[in-house]
């Protein structure tokens, strides 16, 4: 069908942060096809030098307001690896709880917000609320329990205030602990609901595969999300601290976030890497989940990452139910939580899985704790490579089967199902044909 | 049956963290989508409509290709609404102004740096007329439904502006300065229920500053404290830095 095409979405919407998909076709060829980020630069890594460690992970929560628990986590692992802190195993299981919510809710938002209105052909999640408001008020009842967890631990989910480097300044009280508890309970039907409406949209996502290189943390224990080894598909499995091996950043012109390469011009972080990498970890829930959706490790098709996001729903539900039962038992207290933190000279690295991938906080500080370098590696930013490849592989596939309005939409929904987080990754989003 | 309300939702240079503390209205969410029409919120509705009764715009301004889409939103709303601290102070982005705009951008970017455009952050109110804050990093989601609940019903909403200590007293927090620590608490707008002090943390004055501020007192008391010039400085920089006296020693 089309043999010219012109698509040029400005601002992308249901994403967050700004960017553009611009695509250009002549005589059946294809001379351009990126997604432009266009947010603005944010630069936080220059401002992060001369923060105190008080202050680093005050200041890069802020880079993203979705994943600010992920954030949070990481740049506190990296000030606990630079101090040489030792953490109790209280500090330990409330740390992993908040981020095993925050995974949780943010593949909630992303599932039923965001990607599922494609699925209904609806704009948006608000016409949902009218013709299938159950599937609406489950994914608010999903989506508040996460908030309630973080609520309770560290008295928000948005910009944590308790979680800091060595452990936490404040003791959760048990009744505080049993709601956390008591939502579990109530949302549990919920989690199989997701699982069976996912799979009956399952068809609505196009069929396509590109080979890619998986990159994400790895543990012989657990499906990693709150720290282990960093895998490469690809280059095999390196200690963390050595991920400069495996994540190496470029500037190109068309973005202000950074992209990253490593064995290939690509490679791809998230969710759908996580279950290629790590599938054989995951619980009996999670386990469940992916045979319901019919979803095999290594699976290529991007549109994917959105069952890869509901098998970790199931998956995450669990652990925390197992998780809450084991922090009910312990004993919290002052002793066991609060932070003793001597700052010391050195270089500390935090790698943590996020809702939308790996995530690298690598910090120096100074003798009194001041910081004097930081690099953040950002999961959106080491997608944008995998992206664009991914778009440049799509369109000439389908370029004379489908309309120009068609492929924009796919391109659209192709950009979404990464569910890029692009406040995150400039530190993007709307399809433009010029 | 009139129209409803028309609400709009814009962002600029910011986490976008305030947009979804809106979304973490779970329990009130659809009954706010029953009173009004949502006609813009990118990052959750693909309509793209510009005449509103009310847009909320969250983000500090920190370019100047920025300028015309505020005016625009301007220019089709009858009330404007700052959302949260990168609107209403800039936020923490004015920390780059501090450490120079083009040596953080030569920083991060390298020689790549001239490829992308930035400038100064700074409130939204330096580019266009801004009718109502907000406040708060993140903001409090009580006082959002304030706000819509008070413009639905045509009534001045109800913004405090006295120091969050009041709020730390009534909860009956132990004074973080009694613990040995500091907090921008005595001179910090409350109306975030003193959110940090309550869950261990200082406050660092997110929501901007009451309207009358003594601020000369509280750089006194923090230096009093052991924190140094600069120190002191820096904690007004951190959420207040587009303001004078974030700059006078």
């Amino acid at each position: 069908m089309a043999k010219n095409l012109d698509i040029n979405v400005h601002h992308l919407t249901r994403v967050e942060g700004h960017g553009n998909i611009v695509v250009r076709v002549g005589d059946g060829k294809v001379q351009k096809c990126v997604l432009e980020i266009v947010e603005t630069p944010r630069v936080f890594e220059s401002m992060i030098e001369g923060l105190s460690w008080r202050d680093t992970a005050l200041l890069t929560a802020r880079i993203c307001g979705i994943c600010s628990v992920g954030h949070t986590t990481a740049s506190i692992k990296a000030t606990d690896d630079a101090f040489g802190l030792t953490l109790t195993p209280e500090v330990l299981a409330l740390r992993k709880l908040m981020l095993l919510a925050e995974e949780f809710q943010s593949h909630v938002l992303h599932v039923y917000f965001l990607a599922v209105p494609d699925a209904f052909a609806a704009p948006s999640v608000i016409p949902l609320a009218a013709t299938h408001p159950e599937v609406v008020k489950r994914a608010l009842r999903m989506k508040k329990t996460g908030n309630v967890i973080c609520e309770a631990i560290s008295g928000r989910h948005v910009h944590p205030i308790s979680l800091v480097p060595g452990g936490f300044t404040y003791v959760p009280p048990r009744k505080a602990l049993q709601e956390i508890k008591d939502y579990l309970a109530m949302i549990e039907p919920d989690i199989e609901a997701t699982v069976q409406t996912v799979a009956s949209i399952k068809d609505k996502f196009p069929k396509f595969e590109r080979p890619r290189e998986d990159v994400s943390l790895t543990r012989d224990d657990e499906y990693a999300f709150y720290d282990g080894d960093l895998m490469s598909s690809k280059a095999g499995v390196i200690d963390c601290h050595d991920y400069e091996k495996f994540i190496h950043e470029k500037c190109v012109e068309h973005s202000t976030s950074k992209h990253v390469y490593n064995v290939e011009g690509s490679l791809a972080v998230g969710a759908l890497s996580r279950f290629n990498n790590n599938s054989a970890k995951l619980n009996q829930a999670g386990q469940a989940a992916a045979e319901a959706l019919g979803l095999k490790a290594p699976c290529y098709n991007p549109y994917a990452n959105n069952f890869a996001q509901t098998v970790e729903i199931a998956h995450c539900y669990q652990e925390m139910a197992g998780l809450i039962d084991r922090i009910l038992g312990m004993e919290l207290s002052e002793a066991a939580l609060a932070p003793n933190v001597t700052p010391k000279a050195g270089r500390g690295i935090g790698l943590t899985e996020v809702p939308r991938g790996l995530l690298v906080h690598d910090y120096t500080y100074n003798a009194e704790g001041i910081c004097t370098k930081a690099n953040c590696v950002i999961p959106t930013g080491m997608n944008l490579g995998n992206i664009d490849a991914d778009m440049q592989k799509y369109v000439p596939s389908v370029i004379h089967q489908r309309s120009q309005e068609q492929i924009a939409h796919d391109l659209e929904m192709l950009v979404r199902a990464y569910d890029p987080c692009i406040s995150c990754s400039v530190h993007l989003m709307k399809v433009q044909w010029v | 049956m009139a129209d409803k309300p028309r609400i709009s939702f814009h962002d600029f240079t910011s986490c976008e963290g305030c947009q979804l503390q809106v979304l973490n209205c779970e329990d009130e969410l659809l009954d706010i989508l029953g009173a009004v029409d949502i006609v813009q919120f990118r990052e959750a509705i693909d309509d793209r409509q510009w005449d509103c009764d009310i847009a909320f715009i969250e983000g500090a301004f920190s370019r100047e290709s920025d300028r015309p889409r505020l005016e625009k939103i301007r220019r089709h709303a009858k009330v404007v609404v700052a959302l949260g601290a990168c609107a209403t102070t800039g936020g923490l982005n004015v920390l780059k102004n501090y450490r120079g705009v083009e040596e953080s951008m030569r920083k991060v970017y390298g020689d790549k740096a001239s490829w992308y455009e930035t400038a100064k952050a700074q409130p939204i109110e330096r580019a266009i007329k801004v009718d109502l804050k907000i406040h708060g990093c993140p903001i409090p989601p009580q006082e959002f439904l304030e706000v819509v609940k008070s413009l639905l019903a045509g009534r001045t909403p109800q913004i405090p502006d006295h120091p969050v200590c009041v709020e730390c007293k009534l909860r009956e927090n132990v004074c973080l300065y009694h613990q040995g620590q500091y907090c921008m608490g005595v001179v910090a707008r409350a109306g975030c229920n003193a959110w940090c002090p309550s869950y261990g943390g200082r406050c660092y004055a997110c929501r901007g500053l009451i309207s009358d501020p003594n601020h000369r007192a509280a750089k006194d008391v923090l230096t009093e404290f052991g924190l140094t010039v600069e120190q002191v400085l820096g904690e007004f920089q951190l959420f207040n830095g587009a303001y004078d006296m974030a700059q006078e020693a």
